[in-house]
């Protein structure tokens, strides 16, 4: 039982009971004061940034939010009370998703697996690693709405009509959510790929060792051992990469052809019609209501805007929960690197 | 009768087929600390030869170094390791003796730049003409530090008999090997409440029994371990030595150490390497009390390393 004992020279106690003294803020040199008011203030700020941007957007947009609201299809009106809520725009932004992650998800696991496994050895292999990673961080550094004029000069050759439709004229539109989705997998692909690859070069050398020398082939340890270890950081790349999909607008108004409701599209089995059709997500409804757009209905941009952030809220939770599920179900595997 | 057994490889290459795994006799219990001699017995009459390396020489600079004088990590070292043994490579740091563990189960490949010549003979057949796989599931290993895979208990020592055969095994088959692993190794009784626990909550000495039970559940003819106790604490330390002592009757074990005392404690037989050559071997007896050469002498008593 240790006492607390404010002057530890007084008493009989044995030294290293209690607290020993620690230097005070007044024995500090002057720039170590200042260099920890400033990280102080830089927290603190941070915090206060974040509280306002809360706590405004929920003062303007929260009286607004319905429940109905939400599943409700908007219409077109020029009355604030007819133009219905936004249900599609809901489910423009969570096909987006879905078709983003389905295409990036693959293609960035695959890559980053190869990168770690097997493009570490050989000066081929090295060149094709390098190629490849610089690649992916010129896709990163690419801004969006580059990336969202490119998927419609790709999108509007012929050979890739499939994706949308064919106007009057005969010109390929080239708007769809195929084309959306496609572009906005550009957008998820990174930190996808480097959550995973990160993931796997944190996997210690003597568990691959222990792996090979109980006689296994290299693709039952990544199979059995690398892609388990990893999954916590797999949900952390996928929560970034929906993040940033659900946020993105440039795309969304570019590429989906921003109509107001989900426009499918006839012919072909029943969801290619949807896919290939053009429709809208919160983003863009929140542009086309807000003062810069046409402005009909600046609530609803707000109230749109406040489920925006409750989406990646709640993502953001539903992911932290998932990491530290599966951190008690194997025991404690560290994962480097967080949420940014 | 539980047969795990895979069809031989339609290869030309003559490799051998895999070996049928299967429970002939009922395995011995491990007995509990109260049971076993106060004194350890003589050694028992060595087994058959088990492995021998042939000249082996091993260089990490690529294949144009190899027998370059002062670039090998280990020239030309011949041995004979036989079951029913304990082998145990001593000598300072750096002298080659993790090197020539690691390519008796051909792990050095792993190592861009590697090269070896010499011979490796498992049973007779020359390690480089069987398949990796084939062969690291006769020579299994045991590394320093103690590492299961973040999965549970039972998964860890099933991971190693799952995809021996063609058929994936169900559970009610793989039980029993994987109960009869974990009792040679000595863990049984300490986990059997609970199997399928994280094996990553398991303190130090329990997952590097663990491993030992991974590496042990295919039977291997032969056992590597490098430096296993140098991470644990002196008891946990005590339960492996003693476990090693008992795993000799079945495989024949390598072990890698740079605690002499352990090496008195645990070996039969003694290697002694220095910069890369295999300078005395012996009896434990002969190495530590009448080395023969007077670099041995040096080392065992503690005058450099």
């Amino acid at each position: 039982m240790s006492t607390f004992v404010s002057d530890p020279r007084a008493g009989g106690l044995p030294s290293g009971s209690q607290r020993g003294r620690r230097s005070s803020l007044r024995t500090w040199r002057w720039s170590d004061r200042l260099v920890l008011c400033a990280a102080w203030a830089a927290g603190l700020s941070l915090c206060a940034i974040a509280a306002a941007i809360l706590l405004y957007m929920g003062y303007r947009g929260v009286q607004y939010l319905r429940p109905d609201l939400i599943f409700s299809r908007p219409q077109a009106s020029l009355n604030q009370a007819g133009s219905g809520g936004f249900l599609d725009p809901l489910l423009g932004t969570a096909l987006l998703t879905v078709i983003g992650i389905a295409i990036a998800a693959p293609l960035a696991i695959s890559s980053a697996l190869w990168i770690v496994e097997y493009g570490q050895g050989g000066r081929a292999h090295q060149l094709l690693t390098r190629v490849v990673e610089s690649s992916i961080e010129i896709v990163a550094g690419t801004p969006d709405i580059v990336i969202a004029v490119f998927g419609l000069a790709i999108f509007q050759l012929h050979l890739l009509a499939f994706a949308s439709f064919i106007g009057e004229g005969g010109g390929v539109y080239g708007r769809s959510f195929l084309a959306a989705g496609a572009m906005m997998s550009l957008i998820a692909l990174p930190p996808l790929f480097v959550a995973t690859r990160d993931g796997l070069l944190a996997v210690p050398a003597h568990m691959r060792e222990a792996a090979f020398a109980l006689g296994k082939t290299r693709i039952a340890t990544i199979r059995r051992v690398l892609l388990p270890s990893v999954r916590p950081n797999i949900a952390t790349g996928v929560t970034l990469g929906v993040s940033r999909i659900i946020a993105d607008t440039a795309i969304v108004i570019v590429l989906l052809g921003d109509e107001l409701r989900l426009t499918p599209r006839q012919g072909g089995f029943p969801g290619l019609g949807v896919l290939r059709g053009t429709g809208s997500s919160l983003t863009s409804y929140v542009y086309d209501n807000s003062p810069a757009g046409e402005g009909l209905a600046p609530q609803k941009a707000y109230a749109a805007a406040v489920l925006l952030l409750v989406f990646v809220l709640l993502l953001n939770l539903a992911v932290e929960r998932f990491i530290r599920r599966s951190q008690a179900r194997t025991g404690g595997v560290a994962i480097a690197g967080g949420i940014a | 009768m539980i047969e795990l057994k895979q069809a031989p490889h339609p290869v030309a290459v003559a490799v051998p087929p895999r070996r049928t795994i299967v429970l002939d006799r009922l395995p011995e219990p491990v007995r509990p600390p109260e049971q076993r001699e106060a004194v350890r017995p003589l050694a028992t009459a060595a087994g058959p030869e088990r492995l021998r390396l042939e000249d082996v020489t091993v260089t990490y600079g690529g294949a144009s170094t190899l027998g370059r004088r002062g670039a090998n990590a280990v020239r030309s070292v011949s041995l004979s390791i036989h079951q029913g043994e304990v082998l145990a490579l001593i000598g300072p740091s750096g002298c080659g003796k993790t090197t020539l563990l690691r390519t008796l189960n051909r792990l050095t490949e792993l190592t861009p730049g590697a090269c070896r010549g010499g011979r490796i003979l498992l049973d007779g057949e020359d390690i480089h003409e069987l398949e990796d796989t084939a062969l690291r599931a006769r020579v299994a290993m045991v590394f320093q530090q103690p590492n299961p895979f973040p999965m549970s208990i039972f998964d860890n020592v099933a991971f190693a008999l799952r995809e021996q055969s063609r058929r994936r095994p169900r559970r009610p088959e793989l039980e029993p090997l994987v109960v009869d692993a974990l009792k040679r190794a000595g863990l049984y009784n300490e986990v059997e409440d609970d199997l399928h626990r994280p094996a990553l909550r398991l303190s130090g000495g329990q997952q590097q029994r663990l491993c030992i039970a991974r590496a042990i559940a295919l039977r291997p003819e032969v056992l590597l371990m490098d430096e296993p106790c140098s991470a644990l604490d002196p008891i946990s330390t005590g339960v492996i030595e003693e476990l090693i002592h008992e795993l000799r009757r079945d495989h024949a074990v390598v072990i890698v150490t740079h605690n002499l005392a352990q090496a008195h404690r645990v070996a039969d037989k003694v290697a002694f390497m220095y910069l890369g050559d295999l300078v005395e071997y012996g009896t434990v007896q002969q190495v530590f009390e009448e080395p023969r050469a007077p670099r041995t002498r040096d080392y065992v008593q503690g005058a450099f390393g």
